[in-house]
C-alpha cells in the first residue's frame, strides 16, 4: 500500500477518521476543538462519504448537553455516532456520558483537552476538563502528537465496538489540536479493517427498535440499583485488552506501534516519569538526549488512562526504577494528588500486593502539576523533574514550569538546556493577522512536508486582541521525525513582517548564534541599520546575524496584493533558509499558489505569482555594522500614571514576560482592577480621525458610534483653554440652554484603531468640498505627539456635570463619561458601541453579567480590560460564570441587591431614630428616577455612612456594609445571540418570566462570532455560515417575540446605525422599566464578510430593507390601555436582495449555489415582508379597558 | 401579413426583440413568458468582465479578513470546495434559456481586456447563443487619450471576437464618436454582423439631501428613438452590417418608424419594464395593425423605405434641419399657462 503523507493540524486527523467512521455527528462550538465539527459539517455539505459509502448526518445542537443528548440518542437506535468538544462543553456532556457508559454503548468522543473556567476562563490545553469525566464510566485514551491522535481516533472507535466501553479519546487542545504537522495518512481500507462489522450489527441488534422492543432507562431502587451497577464489571475489566488488540491489529496493518502504556529510556533507568498526551513528546526527546549524555532515565507513556489496567501499566515500569514523578497537566485542589499520580501509587501498591511488575520495593513516588493552560513544558523542565528525583529527599506535589513563590512548590529549571537537534531548521515569525503569515507558514510547511522526505511541524502563537492581532509562527523542519512539542527557544531564523514590532518584542532573544534576521521595513538597504533599536543593533552583533530585509509592502502593493505580504514574506524564507533548492522552491510556492487559489479566481493567482516574481530582487542582505548606533530605546508598553500592580504584573504580561509572574504576585480569587486599558498604548492606527471644528455640527453621532471610545466630546468652561496645548481644538458650544461653554472633539491617538466609522458615520459634509467630512481620517504618525499631548489636556478637562446633561439628546449625552474605553475588539466592532453607551447612562450604577464570547473576551482577557470607573471610583463590577448560565447569573446579581436593600431599608426604619427621621424618610421615598435624583440619593446615603461610622453598634455596622444598596443599581445581562438564542436560551426564558428588574442585551451578530462564524439560531434565512456552509436554510428566530408574549418584559429591536435615537431611547426606556426588559442589538461583524468602515451603513441598509426591524414594546404602556408595540421602522423601501448582496455571508452562496442562493433570497424577502407586516398588524391593533386586543378603527 | 426580418442572417417571426436588460432575461420563466408574448428573439443581459474580476477580489478580501489572526477563530466561513467566479452563471443561465425558448438567444457581454472578450465570447458560443451581442461601454476620462486611440480599441476587439467565434456577432454602442459613420463603417470592414444602436448609459445624479453622487438608471423615455431614428436612416445601405434599433422604442408606431429608417430589430425594455412582457403582444398587434391600414405586406417591404439614401428629402437627417427646426420654431406654444 503506498503511504500517503499530508500536513494537517490534529482537529483535522482526527476528523478526518471521525467522518470515515461514523453514521451520526453532533455538535456545538467550542475552542479549541471547533475546528473537528467544521470539517465535518464541510465534509457533509460536499457529500463526502464515510466508509460504507454513505454521507454522515452532521448536526448542530444548541449546546454540548444537546449534542451529547442527541448522540445518546442516535446511539440508542443503532448508529455509529460521535461528538467533539473541550472544557465546559465536556462539563455539560457528563450528564449523558454516565448514561452512555452505564448502557455499555460504543461510542467515541474526540476532546480537545483544554483548562475549566475556575478563578478564570482560558481556552488553552490541559487536562482539567477530561479528569472531570473520570467517574462517568468512559474510557479514557490520551494521544500525545497528531499522528498519534489520528491513529487514535481509529483505534479507539475499533476498541469501544469490542469493548462496549465508550472511550473518551483526548489530546492536548492548541498544543495537538492547532499543530499543523507531517504525518501518515490512514487509508480506509485500514480503517475498514479495523472496523469489526459484526460488532457493529450486534450493537444495531441492541438498538431501541419498535421492531423488536425494550425497555432502557428505567428507574431502580435500593434493592437492585447496587447489584446493577455492578454488573458491568467485566467489560472494564476486559476493555484494556480489547483496546490492546485493537492497537496490536493496527500495527499489523500499519506498522505503527502502539501499547496501553509505552516506555520509553534506558532498560536499566533508576529515574522514571509518567505522563499522558503532548507533554510525552517533549519528555521523550528529552530522555533520549539525557540518556545518550550518559544518565539512565526513562519515561512511561500512558496511552489507556481508564480503565486502568495495574497489570501492564507497573509491568512497564523497568526492574531497576527506583524514584518515579507522575506528572499532571490538571489540578484538583484539595485532593491528596492529582489522579495520575494517585492512580500510580495505587497501582504500584496493589501490583506489588498481587506479584505483577518488577518491583521488589516500594519506589520513592512524588507527583507535580504541568502545562495547565497551555503553559509550555520543555525539556529542559523535563530535566528538572528528573533532577528532582535524583535529590535525597524529591519535592513532592510540585509544580515545574512556573515560579511560585507562594507555596514554594516549584521545581528550578535551568533556561539554558535544549535538546533541539542541529538537524532540525527553526524558523521563527512575527507578523499581523491581517497580513497573512499564519498561512503563508502553513503554506510552507506544507510545501515541505509533501514535497521533500523532511519532517514539518508549525505552531502558532495568537494574540488575546482582536484589533491589530500579532502572530507568532513557530516552524520546524528535518529530517527525522519532530517530538518538539513546546514554543521555539533558539532559532535559525527569525522574520519580522512588521517594522513596528521591533519597538515591540525582543524578537531576536530567540534568534541563534549565526541565524538569520530578516525585516520587511521600507527603510533603504543602507539605511536601515540606523532605524533599529539599540537593543536589537546589539543583539545582532553578538549573535553575529546574517541580516536581510525587504520593502515587502512595496512589493505587494505593485503586485496588486494590498497589505497582504504573506507571498512576499514566504518567497523570501525560501530565498534565504535554503531549506529547498531556490528555483525548486519558487516552482513549489508557485504551484501551491494555484492550487490554494485556484478556485477562487485567476486574477488572484495571478497578482500572488507576481509577487513571487517581484520579491526576490527586492530581497537584499545588509552587512551588520561592527558596531551599535542607534541610540533608539524599546519604549516600555504600560503607559502613563499606571498603579503598582498594573505597572508590575499587568506591565509583565503586555512586556510578553507573562510566564515570569510569580504566584505571589497573581491575585488569589480572580479580582482585577477596571480601568487598565487606558495604560496600554497600541498605536495600532495608521490613520485617526482629525476634526475640522469649522464643519462640525456638534451632533456627537461620531461618539456614539465609536466602538472603541477613543472619540469623544467635552464641553466645558473657556477659561481652562488657557493651558491647552497648541494644536488643541476648541470651539463655542451651540445650544439653547448650555451657554457660554466651549466644545472640542479629541481622539485619543494612540487608542484609536483607525476603524474609520466615525467617518462614515459623520452626517456633517464641507460645503466646500464635500468629500471632506467634519472629521476626516489622517495619518496618525505624525500626529500621534501633538495629540497625545491634546488627549492628555483633555482628559483632564471636567467631565460636565451629568446632572445638567439631557441624556435623552445624542448631542448631550455623549458627554457623558464613558466606562467601557479602548477595547481590544475588532476594529470597527459593531457590539462596542452598544455596551459604551450602557455605561455613559448608567456605568456608575451597573452590575454586569457576561455571557462568554466576544464581548467577555474584549472585556475580561487579561492583561487590561476596557471597564473603567469614573472619578468617584464608581464604574460597571463586571464578571462572566459561564456561557450559559449567564441569565441565572444575573438574575442572582438583581436577587441580592433587592434583599440587601430590603433588609438596608428595614434596618433604616428600626434605626430612624438614631439617624434622624428626615434622613431616613428622604432616602426611603427617593424615587430614583432621574440623575439628579440619584445624585441627591448618594449625598443621602454618604450622610448615613457618616453618621452610622459614628455609632458602635452591630445593628449601625451592619447597615453600614450594606447601606449602598439604597443607591439604585441597575442589573445587566449582557451577551451574544449564541448565549441568548441557542445555549442561555432557556434560562434567559426563565429570568425573563421571572418579573424581576433585569437588563438583558443581546450584541446579536447573528453568527458565533468569538468561535469563528458558526450558525446560530438568530442567524438569517440564506446566510453562509461555518455548520450552515449551504446558507442557512430556516427563518432566524424571533427572541422578541417570544419575549413579548409574557407580557410584563420591556422588549426593543435596535440598530444603531439605522436610527441612534431609537436606540438610546430603548436604553433608556429598558432601564427605567421596572421589570425584565431585552434589547436586542443588530451588531454588524467581521463575521458577515463587510467593509467594517461601513458596519453603520449595513445597519441601516437591514432596516430599510425590512431584513431588521426597529421597536420597542413597553408593558406600562398597556397599563395605560395603550397598545404597548410600537413599530418604528418605516416599512421597507428597498429589497432585501440590496441588503444581501453587501454581504459576502449572504452574497457567497451566489458564488457557491446560485440556484439555492436565488431561492432563500427569495424567501428571505418573503420573511421581512411578512416580518413586517405581521408587526404593523399587531402594533396597530388598540387595546380596550380590559387590556384586550381589538381591530384598529 | 409577413411580419418576418432577418437579423445578421438569423430568420426571425418579427422584429420584436427584448433587449439586455437583468431584469428581464434574469430567469428563465420571464424569458419563456417572453417567447410567449411574441418576442422573435432574445438578448440575454450582459456579462461584465470587470464585475467578475471585482467579484473574485471582494470573495478573496473576505475569505481572508480576519483569518490566522485569534486563537478561536481562524477564520469566519466555511470554504466551498467550488465557487462559480467566472461566467459559469451566466453561461449556465445562457444555456438554459437555449433549451427552454425556440427563438435565437443572444449572448451580451461587456469585457475590459482582449483575453477576457474573446475567452467569454467563445464560451457564449459554446453555451449554445445564436449571435453574440458586445456591449461596448466605458466612458474614457483620460485627458490624454485621443478619440482615435479609443476607435483602434473597439476595431481590435471586434476583430478579436470575430476570429474567435462562429456566431454573428453584433456590437452595441454609443452615439458619442466624432464621426459616427465612420465608426459604424469601420466596424463593418472589422467584419461586425450587426450594429445596435444606441447604448444608454447609467447617468449620475446628484442627492441634494447628501450630497452624494448616485448612479441612476432611468428608463428611457419615447423622445430618445430620435437619435437612434436618424442613424439607422443615415447608415441603412451603406454598411452591410444588420441595423438593431434600441432606445424609446414604446409604442408601434415607434417600431414603424425605425423599420422605416432601416432596422431590422427593434428592441425594446422600458416599455415591458413599465407595462410588464404582455404589453409585447400590443406592440406586434399594433405594428400589424398599421401595416394593414398602410397596406404593406412585409416588413422586408418596409425596410428602410424612409432611410436616407431611400427617402424624398436627404437633408432632414442632416444638419440643414436644425436651421429648418429653429426657424419654425413658435415660442408662444412653449410658454406657461397662467
Amino acid at each position: 500500500m503506498k503511504r500517503v503523507f499530508k500536513t494537517l493540524d490534529g482537529n483535522e486527523a482526527v476528523a478526518y477518521v471521525a467522518y470515515r467512521v461514523n453514521e451520526v455527528i453532533a455538535i456545538y462550538p467550542i475552542t479549541p476543538s471547533s475546528n473537528m465539527g467544521e470539517w465535518a459539517d464541510q465534509w457533509m455539505s460536499e457529500d463526502k462519504k464515510n466508509i460504507w459509502g454513505t454521507t454522515p448526518s452532521v448536526v448542530e445542537m444548541q449546546s454540548e448537553g444537546g449534542a451529547a443528548g442527541a448522540i445518546h440518542g442516535a446511539l440508542q437506535t443503532g448508529a455509529l455516532a460521535t461528538t467533539f468538544t473541550s472544557s465546559q462543553g465536556l462539563l455539560l456532556m457528563i450528564p449523558n456520558m454516565y448514561k452512555i457508559a452505564g448502557e455499555l454503548t460504543p461510542a467515541v468522543f474526540h476532546i480537545a483537552a483544554r483548562a475549566i473556567a475556575a478563578q478564570a476562563l482560558s481556552i488553552f490545553g490541559d487536562h482539567q476538563d477530561v479528569m472531570s469525566t473520570r467517574a462517568t464510566g468512559f474510557g479514557l485514551l490520551s494521544s500525545a502528537s497528531v499522528q498519534e491522535a489520528h491513529d487514535f481516533a481509529l483505534i479507539s472507535s475499533a476498541a469501544t465496538l469490542e469493548a462496549r466501553i465508550p472511550l473518551l479519546h483526548f489530546f492536548d487542545g492548541f498544543r495537538t489540536s492547532h499543530e499543523v504537522s507531517k504525518i501518515e495518512i490512514l487509508p480506509e481500507d485500514v480503517m475498514r479493517a479495523m472496523i469489526n462489522m459484526e460488532r457493529v450489527r450486534e450493537h444495531r441488534q441492541r438498538a431501541m427498535s419498535p421492531d423488536h422492543p425494550v425497555l432502557r432507562g428505567s428507574a431502580q431502587n435500593p434493592d437492585v440499583y447496587f447489584q446493577a451497577r455492578e454488573t458491568v464489571n467485566p467489560f472494564y475489566s476486559a476493555c484494556p485488552a480489547k483496546v490492546q488488540q485493537a492497537m496490536d491489529k493496527f500495527a499489523g496493518l500499519t506498522g505503527r506501534r502502539y501499547n496501553l502504556f509505552d516506555y520509553v529510556g534506558a532498560p536499566d533507568a533508576e529515574r522514571v516519569i509518567v505522563l499522558m498526551s503532548s507533554g510525552c513528546e517533549a519528555a521523550h526527546e528529552a530522555v533520549e538526549h539525557l540518556n545518550a549524555q550518559g544518565e539512565k532515565v526513562g519515561l512511561i507513556k500512558v496511552r489507556l488512562y481508564r480503565p486502568l489496567d495495574i497489570k501492564s501499566f507497573t509491568e512497564a515500569f523497568p526492574a531497576t526504577t527506583k524514584t518515579i514523578a507522575v506528572l499532571d497537566r490538571t489540578k484538583e485542589p484539595g485532593s491528596a494528588g492529582e489522579p495520575l499520580h494517585l492512580d500510580t501509587v495505587h497501582a504500584i501498591h496493589e501490583a506489588m500486593d498481587s506479584g505483577w511488575g518488577a518491583f521488589s520495593e516500594f519506589p520513592k513516588i512524588v507527583g507535580g502539576r504541568y502545562g495547565l493552560s497551555s503553559k509550555e513544558f520543555t525539556p529542559a523542565m523535563v530535566k528538572a523533574v528528573f533532577d528532582n528525583l535524583a535529590a535525597a529527599k524529591p519535592k513532592n506535589h510540585f509544580t515545574v514550569g512556573i515560579n511560585d513563590d507562594l507555596s514554594h512548590t516549584s521545581l528550578p529549571v535551568d533556561p539554558e538546556f535544549s535538546t533541539e537537534p542541529d538537524s532540525v531548521v527553526r524558523a521563527m515569525f512575527y507578523g499581523l493577522g491581517s497580513d497573512g503569515t499564519v498561512g503563508a507558514n502553513k503554506n510552507s510547511i506544507k510545501i515541505i512536508g509533501e514535497n521533500t522526505d523532511n519532517y514539518a511541524q508549525g505552531y502558532f502563537v495568537y494574540d488575546s486582541k482582536k484589533a491589530g492581532a500579532v502572530t507568532v509562527s513557530h516552524l520546524r523542519f528535518g529530517p527525522d521525525q519532530i517530538r518538539s512539542t513546546y514554543l521555539i527557544g533558539s532559532s535559525n531564523f527569525v522574520a519580522c513582517h512588521q517594522t513596528v514590532f521591533l519597538e515591540r518584542y525582543d524578537m531576536l532573544k530567540a534568534a541563534k548564534l549565526g541565524g538569520v534576521f530578516l525585516l520587511n521595513t521600507s527603510a533603504p538597504p543602507d539605511k536601515v541599520w540606523d532605524t533599529l533599536p539599540r537593543k536589537v543593533q546589539e543583539d545582532m552583533i553578538a549573535k553575529k546575524l546574517r541580516f536581510f530585509v525587504i520593502d515587502a509592502f512595496k512589493v505587494a502593493r505593485e503586485s496588486g496584493m494590498g497589505g497582504r505580504i504573506n507571498t512576499v514574506m514566504q518567497v523570501c524564507f525560501f530565498g534565504i533558509s535554503g531549506v529547498l533548492p531556490r528555483e525548486e522552491a519558487i516552482e513549489q510556492i508557485k504551484q501551491s499558489i494555484i492550487d490554494t487559489y485556484g478556485r477562487k479566481g485567476e486574477e488572484i493567482v495571478r497578482m500572488n505569482l507576481k509577487a513571487v516574481d517581484n520579491t526576490l530582487a527586492n530581497l537584499h542582505e545588509v552587512a551588520v555594522p561592527g558596531k551599535v548606533t542607534s541610540t533608539l530605546e524599546i519604549p516600555d508598553p504600560i503607559h502613563g500614571d499606571a498603579p503598582k500592580f498594573v505597572h508590575d504584573v499587568l506591565g509583565t504580561m503586555l512586556r510578553n514576560l507573562g510566564d515570569d509572574v510569580p504566584v505571589s504576585k497573581m491575585p488569589c480569587d480572580g479580582t482585577f482592577p477596571t480601568g487598565t486599558c487606558q495604560y496600554e498604548k497600541r498605536n495600532i492606527a495608521l490613520e485617526i480621525p482629525v476634526w475640522d471644528s469649522e464643519v462640525c455640527i456638534q451632533c456627537n453621532k461620531c461618539s456614539i458610534v465609536c466602538p472603541h471610545a477613543t472619540i469623544r466630546a467635552k464641553i466645558y468652561d473657556p477659561a481652562l483653554l488657557k493651558d491647552a496645548p497648541p494644536t488643541f481644538k476648541s470651539c463655542d458650544f451651540k445650544d439653547r440652554d448650555l451657554k457660554g461653554l466651549k466644545f472640542t472633539i479629541q481622539v485619543a491617538p494612540e487608542d484609536c484603531t483607525g476603524c474609520g466609522v466615525c467617518v462614515d458615520f459623520c452626517p456633517a459634509k464641507n460645503k466646500k468640498e464635500v468629500r471632506l467630512k467634519a472629521i476626516n481620517m489622517a495619518p496618525q504618525p505624525p500626529l500621534r505627539e501633538s495629540e497625545r499631548e491634546n488627549w492628555e489636556f483633555f482628559e483632564k478637562i471636567p467631565n460636565p456635570d451629568r446632572r445638567k446633561l439631557n441624556p435623552s439628546l445624542i448631542r448631550t449625552q455623549q458627554m457623558q463619561e464613558p466606562l467601557f474605553v479602548f477595547s481590544s475588539a475588532c476594529a470597527g466592532c459593531g457590539e462596542t458601541p452598544y455596551l459604551k453607551l450602557a455605561t455613559q447612562l448608567f456605568g456608575d450604577r451597573m452590575v454586569c453579567g457576561n455571557a462568554t464570547g466576544c464581548s467577555s473576551i474584549y472585556g475580561g482577557n487579561l492583561p487590561t480590560t476596557p471597564w473603567s470607573h469614573n472619578g468617584e471610583g464608581r464604574g460597571p463590577a463586571w464578571s462572566n460564570s459561564l456561557f450559559e448560565d449567564n441569565a441565572e447569573f444575573g438574575l442572582g446579581f438583581r436577587l441580592t441587591i433587592d434583599k440587601l436593600n430590603d433588609y438596608a431599608k428595614a434596618l433604616l426604619r428600626q434605626m430612624s431614630g438614631q439617624i434622624g427621621d428626615e434622613l431616613v424618610k428622604s432616602i426611603l421615598e427617593s424615587t430614583q428616577k432621574t440623575e439628579a435624583d440619584i445624585f441627591d440619593q448618594r449625598e443621602r446615603v454618604a450622610a448615613l455612612k457618616d453618621k452610622l461610622r459614628g455609632t458602635d453598634s452591630e445593628q449601625a455596622k451592619q447597615l453600614l456594609s450594606i447601606a449602598d444598596y439604597l443607591v439604585k443599581k441597575s442589573v445587566w445581562i449582557i451577551g451574544g445571540d449564541g448565549w441568548a438564542y441557542d445555549i442561555g436560551f432557556g434560562g434567559l426564558d426563565h429570568v425573563l418570566a421571572s418579573g424581576r428588574n433585569v437588563n438583558v442585551l443581546v450584541l446579536d451578530t447573528e453568527v458565533y462570532s468569538n468561535t469563528g462564524g458558526q450558525m446560530s439560531k438568530a442567524t438569517p434565512r440564506g446566510a453562509v455560515a461555518k455548520f450552515a456552509a449551504g446558507g442557512r436554510p430556516g427563518r432566524k428566530k424571533d427572541l422578541g417575540l417570544i419575549a413579548m408574549s409574557y407580557g410584563n418584559v420591556y422588549v426593543a429591536s435596535a440598530a444603531m446605525g439605522a436610527r441612534d435615537d431609537h436606540t438610546l431611547k430603548s436604553f433608556i426606556e429598558a432601564e427605567a422599566y421596572d421589570g425584565p426588559s431585552l434589547l436586542i442589538c443588530y451588531s454588524h461583524c467581521i463575521a458577515h464578510g463587510i467593509n467594517m468602515v461601513q458596519g453603520m451603513q449595513e445597519q441601516k441598509l437591514a432596516v430599510d430593507s425590512g431584513q431588521w426591524l426597529l421597536y420597542r414594546y413597553n408593558p406600562e404602556l398597556a397599563e395605560k390601555g395603550e397598545n404597548p408595540l410600537k413599530l418604528d421602522s418605516r416599512a421597507p423601501k428597498v429589497p432585501v436582495e440590496q441588503y444581501l448582496m453587501r454581504e459576502n455571508r449572504f452574497k457567497m452562496l451566489t458564488k457557491s449555489n446560485p440556484d439555492h442562493a436565488r431561492l432563500l433570497f427569495k424567501l428571505a424577502q418573503e420573511d421581512a415582508t411578512t416580518r413586517y407586516a405581521f408587526y404593523e398588524y399587531m402594533a396597530a391593533r388598540k387595546l380596550d379597558g380590559a387590556g384586550e386586543a381589538t381591530e384598529s378603527k | 401579413m409577413n411580419l418576418t426580418t432577418t437579423y445578421m442572417g438569423l430568420k426571425l417571426r418579427s422584429p420584436l426583440v427584448p433587449s439586455a436588460a437583468q431584469p428581464l432575461s434574469d430567469d428563465i420563466d420571464s424569458i419563456k413568458r417572453m417567447e410567449d408574448a411574441g418576442a422573435a428573439a432574445i438578448v440575454i443581459y450582459s456579462v461584465f468582465e470587470e464585475q467578475l474580476t471585482q467579484e473574485k477580489l471582494e470573495l478573496f478580501h473576505h475569505l481572508t479578513e480576519g483569518t490566522e489572526s485569534f486563537a478561536e477563530a481562524q477564520s469566519y466561513f466555511p470554504e466551498p470546495a467550488q465557487f462559480e467566479l467566472g461566467p459559469e452563471g451566466y453561461l449556465k443561465h445562457l444555456q438554459k434559456a437555449r433549451e427552454s425558448v425556440g427563438i435565437p438567444v443572444i449572448g451580451s457581454l461587456n469585457g475590459s481586456t482582449a483575453g477576457g472578450w474573446t475567452s467569454f465570447a467563445k464560451q457564449i458560443q459554446q453555451a449554445g447563443a445564436d449571435a453574440v451581442e458586445l456591449n461596448i461601454y466605458n466612458i474614457p476620462t483620460d485627458l490624454d487619450l485621443p478619440g482615435s486611440q479609443i476607435e483602434d480599441q473597439y476595431i481590435e476587439v471586434v476583430k478579436a471576437v470575430k476570429a474567435a467565434v462562429t456566431i454573428p456577432v453584433s456590437v452595441k454602442i454609443s452615439p458619442f464618436f466624432s464621426n459616427l459613420a465612420n465608426m459604424a463603417r469601420k466596424l463593418d470592414d472589422a467584419g461586425a454582423d450587426g450594429l445596435t444602436l444606441f447604448n444608454r448609459f447609467y447617468q449620475p445624479d446628484v442627492d441634494l439631501e447628501t450630497l452624494e453622487v448616485r448612479p441612476n438608471v432611468l428608463l428611457s423615455t419615447p423622445q430618445a428613438m430620435r437619435l437612434p431614428l436618424r442613424w439607422i436612416a443615415i447608415l441603412y445601405g451603406r454598411v452591410n452590417a444588420s441595423l438593431a434599433a434600441t432606445s424609446g422604442i414604446h409604442k408601434p408606431e415607434d417600431m414603424v418608424k425605425m423599420l422605416l429608417a432601416g432596422a431590422s430589430v427593434t428592441e425594446v425594455c422600458s416599455v415591458l419594464l413599465r407595462y410588464g412582457i404582455n404589453h409585447m403582444r400590443d406592440l406586434e398587434q399594433g405594428l400589424h395593425d398599421w401595416m394593414e391600414s398602410h397596406e404593406y405586406e412585409s416588413v422586408e417591404q418596409m425596410r428602410g423605405s424612409m432611410s436616407q439614401v431611400n427617402c424624398a428629402d436627404p437633408t432632414a437627417y442632416e444638419r440643414v434641419q436644425y436651421m429648418r427646426a429653429v426657424t419654425s420654431f413658435n415660442p408662444e406654444l412653449y410658454r406657461a399657462k397662467p
